[in-house]
């Protein structure tokens, strides 16, 4: 039996800004145990799964990290088969899902509403998204499959790509980040800028990072290239996006012409952002990101409901 | 002395006759005084505190301040602010001072302080902030006073001072 950080026994995974590095640390540490763990430690275990807005990766990820460990999951995958739609509050719904499961996961299309959800219930929540704000979990497979791939977690030099305004996923790991030292290269077009609060932040924090539209500006020895999807409909004008769509698209040639040596990684779905031919470039990580979600799951929900390996 | 005192410039000679005029307010038995309020802010104070009024109020407007230039003061008769009446006029003014008036005398002199979590006084500007929605209240938390930095503790956007609109 593995001795249990009691410090997230319990705990809710809300935000990225709740854990610590230590806590940090210590979940990417255990999950390495899960790599290929199928015991039944969590038979008799209910995972409460409430998604009021669609989701297929992060909902099956999470199905397939309780059922390989023996547990078993109950919900809905669209709030329109759930009370919700009868105008049911969600404090209302947490309060009587909780007494059907041991742990409960919530996706919702309004921020903060996995806050809401954890106050509403000692039962331990997982924010699998709330709008625009969190999604923690995506950040912990970012930073694993960072791990995995370059040895480390500092004295990187990192490079995020393309949609940097509304892209909650680079939000949460680039402030995650903040906690490692590493050096930044934030590129996208003037107007999918990184916000300025995140841009305070790496300032408060010493974080060295540089701005630049143009994808050729970073380091030629860069170690990450963390590429997102510029959203159409982010766009209110269809040239501004007709201009840009395309600028940030990365293939092979492209990542010889920056060295060779980088590690791609993509929150997926793809567009495309990354053609076809990195595929079977031996730095491309973005399917290892969805591997990799259920491992680090399956290491979070074992954490959360204070349930070791055998 | 918790007298509102206000001593203008002397007047052409024969105007007022004493050397040193003085326009005096009756001071207060019990009450409030919020004094080094920046000058402009005593009526948006007034308003945000939303008082029912029992007694009298006295408000000086654009006021000599060897503090602040100019400055605003009120007084509010046999009425005590609350500490969430304080955090409130924190959020507008962090500077200015308050005095607790008992039986003439000035019972408790302090500044506003802001506690670390700021409940149902600010409204969140987000508008898909679930805190907007029917079934939740406001919360933020204070992540530095000077310059004022407050974060939403649901959707966790966070508002510089003058992003902060009251509730």
């Amino acid at each position: 039996m593995t001795t249990l950080r009691p410090s997230l026994a319990g705990r809710d995974l809300v935000s990225m800004r709740d854990i610590s590095r230590e806590d940090l640390l210590a979940i990417l540490d255990e999950a390495v145990h899960f790599e290929d763990y199928e015991r039944p430690i969590l038979r008799g275990k209910v995972l409460g799964s409430l998604f009021f807005e669609p989701s297929t990766r992060t909902n099956l990820s999470f199905t397939s990290a309780m059922q390989r460990l023996g547990g078993s999951t109950l919900g809905f995958a669209d709030a329109k088969v759930s009370s919700t739609a009868k105008g049911e509050s969600l404090v209302d719904t947490i309060r009587v899902v909780e007494n059907y499961c041991d742990i409960v996961l919530i996706r919702h299309p309004l921020e903060g509403a996995a806050r809401l959800a954890a106050e509403s219930t000692e039962k331990p929540v997982i924010n699998a998204g709330d709008g625009t704000n969190q999604h923690p979990t995506q950040t912990l497979l970012d930073l694993y499959t960072i791990r995995q791939r370059r040895g480390r977690l500092d004295n990187l030099k990192i490079a995020f790509i393309g949609d940097l305004k509304y892209s909650r996923t680079v939000h949460s790991l680039i402030e995650t980040l903040t906690h490692f030292d590493n050096e930044l290269f934030l590129v996208s077009p003037q107007s999918l800028r990184l916000p300025r609060e995140f841009l305070e932040e790496l300032d408060a924090r010493g974080t060295v990072y540089s701005e630049d539209e143009n994808f050729f500006s970073i380091a030629p020895d860069v170690d990450i290239l963390y590429t997102t999807r510029i959203q159409q409909e982010r766009f209110p004008d269809p040239v501004e996006y007709e201009k840009v769509k395309n600028a940030y698209r990365i293939d092979r040639a492209a990542i010889e012409r920056i060295g060779g040596n980088v590690t791609v990684m993509h929150p997926l779905p793809r567009l495309n952002e990354i053609a076809r031919d990195l595929d079977d470039y031996p730095g491309s990580a973005y399917f290892d990101q969805a591997r990799n979600g259920v491992t680090v799951r399956k290491a979070v929900l074992s954490l959360l409901l204070g349930v070791g390996r055998e | 002395m918790n007298e509102l005192t206000h001593r203008p410039e002397p007047g052409p000679p024969g105007a007022g006759g004493a050397a040193e005029p003085t326009i005096k307010v009756a001071a207060l038995r019990e009450g409030t005084v919020i004094d080094h309020l920046p000058a402009g802010t005593a009526l948006k104070v007034l308003s945000v505190l939303g008082i029912k009024f029992e007694g009298a109020v006295t408000i000086g407007l654009n006021l000599d301040s060897a503090k602040l230039g100019r400055k605003d003061i009120i007084k509010i008769e046999r009425r005590e602010v609350t500490p969430q009446e304080v955090a409130k006029i924190a959020l507008i003014s962090p500077r200015s001072s308050f005095s607790i008036i008992r039986d003439f005398q000035v019972a408790r002199k302090f500044t506003p302080t802001l506690p670390d979590t700021i409940e149902n006084l600010i409204k969140c500007p987000n508008p898909s902030c679930i805190s907007n929605s029917t079934w939740a209240l406001t919360k933020f938390n204070v992540l530095r006073t000077d310059p004022l930095r407050v974060r939403c503790y649901y959707c966790e956007r966070s508002l510089k001072k003058e992003e902060i609109e009251l509730l």
